[in-house]
């Protein structure tokens, strides 16, 4: 974040500036007291900064370096095709469940008319329920616990007799969860267009499912991409939950290694790098999406619309906000 | 079904301990949330980097590694989070003060975690007010902590709302982890317990369990919803 980050203060002034050094200067110090004393003091009694429990993990030399990283690179593969797989499957049934779930909601507001009584009747009931229903699974799916469904799945297949490999539990419990998500990130940008949109594409003759498919779903995802992105990192991170269902990830790798060489702070600090790295990266790339998109909607000339709930932080962040 | 009827007080009695983790969480995500957003926003560049920190170390880790962290980290520093043993506290949430630390360890790695996206959601908020707003009370006299008072806070409050409320619902889903983390009895363990340990039918207990779930996140996220759209007419 830049200087200027609060509403709170004037561009500081020469007597503000010359505070704000002293004060920095102050606290800076303090805070390093603190890090010593609370942090590198307790580790270093312990024991925890010695090259026996660190070595494995940093020094090449070591005898256990190469088969310790082999391991954890063949962790970091299964956590990246887990997650690989589990974004491809939720972005595309969550597509697919939005498009529904917008159908069939304009299903349900339809009259029918041309057809007899009963006959409308019947159809707008029946819209209604299959609208009802995809809402409740949506609400349902939302509101459960990723790791539970993840355990569901993986306990429950087997008892109908469907087993597969960890892999494939892990990856449909997460597209289970994240596809939902997916859809409400996708409707609520859909919904959230001009109504000018939908009304010209019926003025020009496509049907509801073509108005959706080439006019409605490219513009939400466009204004949705960093919210999408965003929820990438979130299924990135999920995958670290394979560790119940004794998925080999990144995770469960860890363990192993800490039950041969017994440096869990070391071990997961490294591994906590290693998450940060990456997802820090994505974040920042939807953070550089966001931004061209907002130029690009600037020179375009459209009014900018409410920020849907799922995008509310990320775009309450960057600043926006002024009516 | 009778499973479910049969071992109520085993499901009702996990709804209670997640019950319990999650207001601790919540109450000590919200402070300690609070804390790192005034960091955040502080005229101080190095407590602004330390706050920085924080949110991007745990925003970009993922809870479960936070959990390993609190689970198996603090007992190698030799520390089994007596501190949180406060000794009022502990008569009223009993697990606080077990021996079998896991309950102790879970809240922190829970509190830590969400505290990061308590503190983005509070930043977002005071973020979200006008620069013109903050100009205008400046320009009026009004002081510092006036202007914090009467101007800001309130409106930032306001935009707040509503990410906080994703925020705890979020944190209520996360806790759900701990019971596969050791805290014994928590509605996920209950699961776990009931259909591996005890060999009952698989789909009442997790039918069961859901119904723990959704009687938490459902309601709350119907509450946000409607605070939403009635901030979406007011602006």
């Amino acid at each position: 974040m830049s200087g200027q980050t609060s509403v709170l203060y004037d561009v500081p002034g020469p007597r503000q500036r010359r505070i704000t050094w002293i004060s920095s200067i102050a606290v800076g110090i303090a805070l390093l007291l603190a890090a010593y004393f609370l942090i590198y003091r307790p580790l270093d009694q312990k024991g925890q900064l010695s090259m026996e429990l660190w070595g494995p993990l940093i020094d090449p030399g070591n005898e256990n370096f190469s088969q310790v990283w082999d391991r954890l690179g063949f962790g970091f593969r299964q956590t990246l095709v887990a997650a690989a797989l589990s974004i491809l499957s939720s972005l595309v049934l969550g597509t697919l469940l939005a498009i529904l779930r917008i159908q069939l909601k304009s299903l349900a507001r339809r009259r029918f008319t041309g057809l007899s009584t009963p006959l409308s009747y019947l159809l707008r009931g029946l819209s209604t329920l299959l609208s009802a229903i995809t809402r409740v699974c949506v609400e349902v799916f939302r509101g459960l616990p990723v790791v539970l469904t993840i355990f569901f799945v993986a306990r429950g297949l087997p008892e109908f007799g469907v087993s597969f490999d960890t892999l494939w539990y892990l990856v449909i419990g997460l597209t289970i969860y994240n596809m939902v998500v997916i859809a409400e990130i996708l409707r609520s940008g859909m919904e959230g267009l001009p109504g000018g949109q939908a009304e010209a594409a019926a003025a020009i003759g496509l049907s509801p499912l073509q108005t959706t498919r080439m006019i409605l779903l490219p513009q939400a995802f466009r204004v949705m991409l960093p919210a999408l992105i965003s929820q990438l990192v979130v299924v990135l991170k999920d995958t670290s939950l394979g560790f119940i269902i004794a998925y080999e990830d990144t995770l469960n790798i860890a363990k192993q290694i800490i039950g041969v060489l017994s440096n869990p702070i070391q071990t997961y600090v490294i591994i906590a790098v290693m998450f940060i790295v990456v997802n820090y990266s994505l974040s920042k790339l939807a953070q550089y999406v966001q931004r061209r998109l907002a130029r690009g909607r600037k020179t375009a000339n459209t009014p900018a619309q409410n920020p849907p709930a799922t995008a509310l932080i990320a775009q309450a962040s960057a600043g926006g906000g002024t009516p | 079904m009778d499973v479910l009827i049969e071992n109520f007080d085993v499901f009702a009695g996990g709804f209670w301990v997640t019950l319990q983790i999650c207001l601790l969480a919540a109450i000590g995500a919200l402070i300690l949330g609070a804390i790192v957003a005034v960091f955040r926003i502080s005229p101080v560049p190095p407590l602004r980097a330390v706050g920085t920190a924080y949110v991007t170390v745990f925003r970009n880790l993922p809870l479960t590694v936070v959990m390993f962290f609190s689970a198996f980290g603090l007992p190698a520093l030799g520390s089994n989070a007596d501190f949180l043993r406060i000794p009022l506290l502990d008569s009223l949430f009993t697990r606080l003060g077990t021996d079998l630390p896991y309950f102790r360890f879970a809240l922190i790695a829970l509190v830590l975690y969400t505290a990061a996206f308590v503190c983005e959601a509070l930043r977002s908020g005071v973020n979200a007010v006008s620069a013109g707003q903050a100009e205008a009370a400046r320009s009026l006299g009004l002081t510092f902590s006036q202007n914090l008072r009467h101007v800001v806070l309130p409106q930032a409050w306001k935009a707040a709302t509503v990410p906080l409320g994703s925020v705890i619902i979020a944190m209520i889903k996360n806790s759900a982890l701990a019971g596969f983390f050791g805290v014994v009895g928590d509605l996920a363990q209950s699961a776990d317990q009931l259909t591996s340990a005890e060999g009952f039918a698989f789909i009442p207990v997790a039918i069961g369990i859901s119904i723990g779930y959704l009687i938490m996140t459902v309601p709350l996220g119907a509450l946000l919803d409607r605070l939403e759209k009635r901030q979406a007419v007011a602006r």
